[in-house]
């Protein structure tokens, strides 16, 4: 019971413990101390946040050296009982939603967090959200982890008020809500045909699945494919996504930055390795089709949040187009990336919220407007998000696209995913050139700069952000090592099963199938004793 | 209920209720007031709570949970994913219930676009109404 045979659990509980206290603590409004309520929420969360850092990169250190952590809750050996995994890949998720968060919570610090009620707790609640969304081991509790972040993100969404965003966020919350049931009727009949939620169980069921069933059970993985495609925002459930994006304050914008993530974690999870082949034939066309409409979006953009709201359509229909190719030099690509362009657009949103703001009543408007407070500071910063977006070489955004082009060499689809990418990558540089010129240089000497400068705490957030993606271009060989072997790790199902399963006999694991209700005539394989009280306790009988 | 009744069995039963009620809920789900929405949502959560519950198959004569072991047992796990189904639903379903009042008061108008169809001055891409706190 020592700390680190603990760490696991952590990056949920934390988060968890952090929001129910600063639920307790109280919001600022409506008392004589709210000033200082504020700031103690502010304290803790930020600390609680960087803490949970902390414990996701030990947990990347521990990941990296290859062994799988199984974390069993209430030690219920798997698939009975729930379990949380880590891997390379839901490490290194684990430590990029960190790396959102903490700059993202400074930004919110510095204003925004007093103009709604409880942010600092919602946002605790959404990264619990999406910390067990990585962690999670089986398919019922990724629903009730997409759900606890889903919950926060409505609230979230809506923080700020205003018409507009209750519009939009009606809209949002119904489509989620949608999306949640078809999450539902898929886990369900996932479960009905072949009798296990567990993703390692699954993985050795799947293939076993009787022919009749095999359809039925097809049927269910694009079910599931609809919902994470939504949180994902694949074409064409990807019209929601700037609407809400553009609409939602700045920080909560580039939070849900990782929030489109979680949908490709779950794709990858789902559909790459738990039931491969199930998305084969759609994944890589609509990955394209996204890829298509989220840069003429951008073109057309009117507003700066927009034009990053569609980047951000873009960027994900690029990552899904690697995961689309199935492979793990393709998934290597599509991890590098999704690393780089999660921390761009996540910076770009509080960019074009400072830039918007030193704009007077334009905002963010793409009409010529008086000049900005600090044009060389953020023009200087919109041509970095804007090259490493576009992925214009030193940039990780340029080496993620070259591990991705040279992946797609030789596949069926190398054409039109070759064609694709360079033609969306030279559409972002030009969306984002017209947004710059419009913004710095078409300026109306006419009229007063009224706006002063942003305050320190939000310049240092959005540089930050955007900084890493630098530092990334320098740290590019370790972090590509390291995702290559996290996506070796994700297609090795065999050492995932022996991880998760060894009582069942690993990769021969003989589990679960559809219940039957009569009692097991000869108990289970010559396994250990608890696996087989665990079994006849929770009823799982074969 | 004994010899073959193939036509009204439990499976024809539940399916075609469950087929029902979430045609109906989708039905709902498309109009344009908010108030329809939100009984379509639920009647469409319901649907989806009882398909979740037949997964575990159609028992009868079986004991829900506990039996000397004679007996036949329902699969209980899909009465638990329902039970966590349930209180996920009922959560949602009160928050939407209060953002379609919120959207009703602010926007004066109960359709789910915040404007009345063919009002004029739906804003289509109005900038950020509020400018941050911090900026300056």
């Amino acid at each position: 019971m020592s700390l680190a045979s603990q760490l696991p659990v952590l990056p949920v509980l934390l988060p968890a413990v952090t929001a129910i206290a600063l639920l307790l603590l109280g919001d600022h409004e409506g008392s004589g101390h709210g000033h200082r309520r504020l700031r103690w929420a502010r304290a803790l969360a930020l600390a609680s946040t960087a803490l949970g850092g902390v414990i996701a990169l030990l947990l990347a250190l521990q990941a990296d050296t290859g062994a799988l952590t199984v974390y069993r809750l209430g030690d219920w050996p798997a698939p009975f009982g729930i379990v949380l995994v880590v891997d390379r890949l839901a490490a290194m998720m684990l430590v990029l939603g960190a790396a959102v968060a903490l700059p993202v919570l400074l930004y919110a610090s510095g204003g925004w967090d007093a103009h709604g009620r409880y942010f600092h707790a919602l946002f605790q609640f959404q990264l619990m959200g999406l910390n067990g969304a990585f962690l999670t081991g089986d398919l019922f509790n990724l629903f009730v982890f997409f759900e606890v972040l889903l919950i926060s993100s409505y609230v979230l969404m809506l923080h700020g008020g205003g018409p507009l965003r209750l519009r939009v966020g009606l809209h949002y919350v119904l489509l989620n809500l949608l999306a949640s049931a078809l999450f539902l009727v898929g886990a369900a009949l996932v479960y009905g045909i072949t009798g296990t939620l567990n993703f390692a169980d699954l993985a050795l069921r799947a293939p076993q699945v009787a022919p009749a069933d095999a359809r039925l059970l097809q049927a269910a993985a694009l079910l599931l494919l609809v919902v994470f495609g939504f949180k994902a925002s694949l074409a064409p459930l990807s019209l929601w996504l700037p609407a809400t994006y553009a609409a939602s304050s700045a920080p909560v914008a580039a939070l849900f930055a990782i929030m489109t993530k979680v949908g490709v974690y779950a794709i990858l999870r789902v559909h790459g390795v738990t039931l491969p082949g199930s998305a084969a034939l759609v994944l890589l066309p609509l990955a394209l089709l996204t890829c298509t409409v989220g840069v003429l979006g951008a073109l057309a953009a009117g507003t700066l949040q927009r034009l990053v709201a569609w980047l951000t359509v873009a960027s994900v229909g690029t990552i899904l187009a690697a995961v689309g190719l199935f492979g793990p030099a393709a998934w290597s690509a599509a991890l590098f990336y999704m690393v780089n362009s999660t921390l761009v657009v996540a910076g770009l949103f509080l960019l074009a919220e400072l830039v918007a703001a030193q704009r007077g009543d334009v905002g963010g408007l793409l009409q010529p407007a008086p000049a900005v407070a600090q044009p060389a500071l953020l023009g200087l910063l919109l041509l970095l998000a804007a090259a490493s977006m576009a992925g214009l070489p030193p940039l990780p955004g340029f080496i993620g696209k070259v591990m991705l082009l040279q992946a797609a060499w030789g596949h069926a689809w190398a054409v039109p995913v070759w064609g694709v990418v360079l033609a969306v990558g030279f559409c972002t540089l030009v969306g984002l050139a017209r947004a710059g010129s419009l913004l710095f240089w078409q300026v109306q000497h006419e009229g007063t700069t009224a706006a002063a400068g942003a305050s320190g705490r939000l310049l240092v957030a959005t540089v930050s952000l955007l900084a890493a993606s630098v530092a990334l271009a320098a740290a590019a060989a370790p972090l590509a090592a390291y995702t290559d072997a996290a996506a070796r790790q994700l297609a090795d199902t065999a050492a995932y099963a022996r991880a998760v399963l060894p009582e069942l006999g690993g990769e021969r694991a003989v589990s679960t199938e559809p219940y039957t209700g009569r009692r097991p005539v000869a108990a289970l394989p010559p396994a250990s004793a608890p696996a087989a009280a665990a079994s006849s306790a929770s009823g799982a009988t074969r | 209920m004994t010899g073959a009744a193939p036509l009204l069995s439990m499976e024809f039963l539940m399916a075609t209720g469950i087929g029902v009620v979430s045609a109906t809920g989708i039905w709902l789900l498309l109009r344009g007031r908010s108030f329809a929405v939100v009984l379509g949502m639920s009647l469409l959560g319901y649907a989806v709570n009882v398909f979740i519950f037949t997964m575990g198959r159609l028992w009868r004569d079986a004991a829900p949970i506990l039996s000397d072991g004679s007996r036949l047992l329902t699969d209980p796990l899909p009465q638990a994913l329902a039970l966590t189904a349930i209180v996920i639903g009922f959560a949602t379903t009160g928050f939407l219930i209060e953002l379609a009042l919120r959207s009703n008061a602010d926007n004066g108008t109960d359709h789910v676009d915040g404007a009345e169809p063919g009002a004029p001055g739906v804003p289509g891409q109005a900038p950020d109404d509020a400018p941050p706190g911090g900026a300056r």
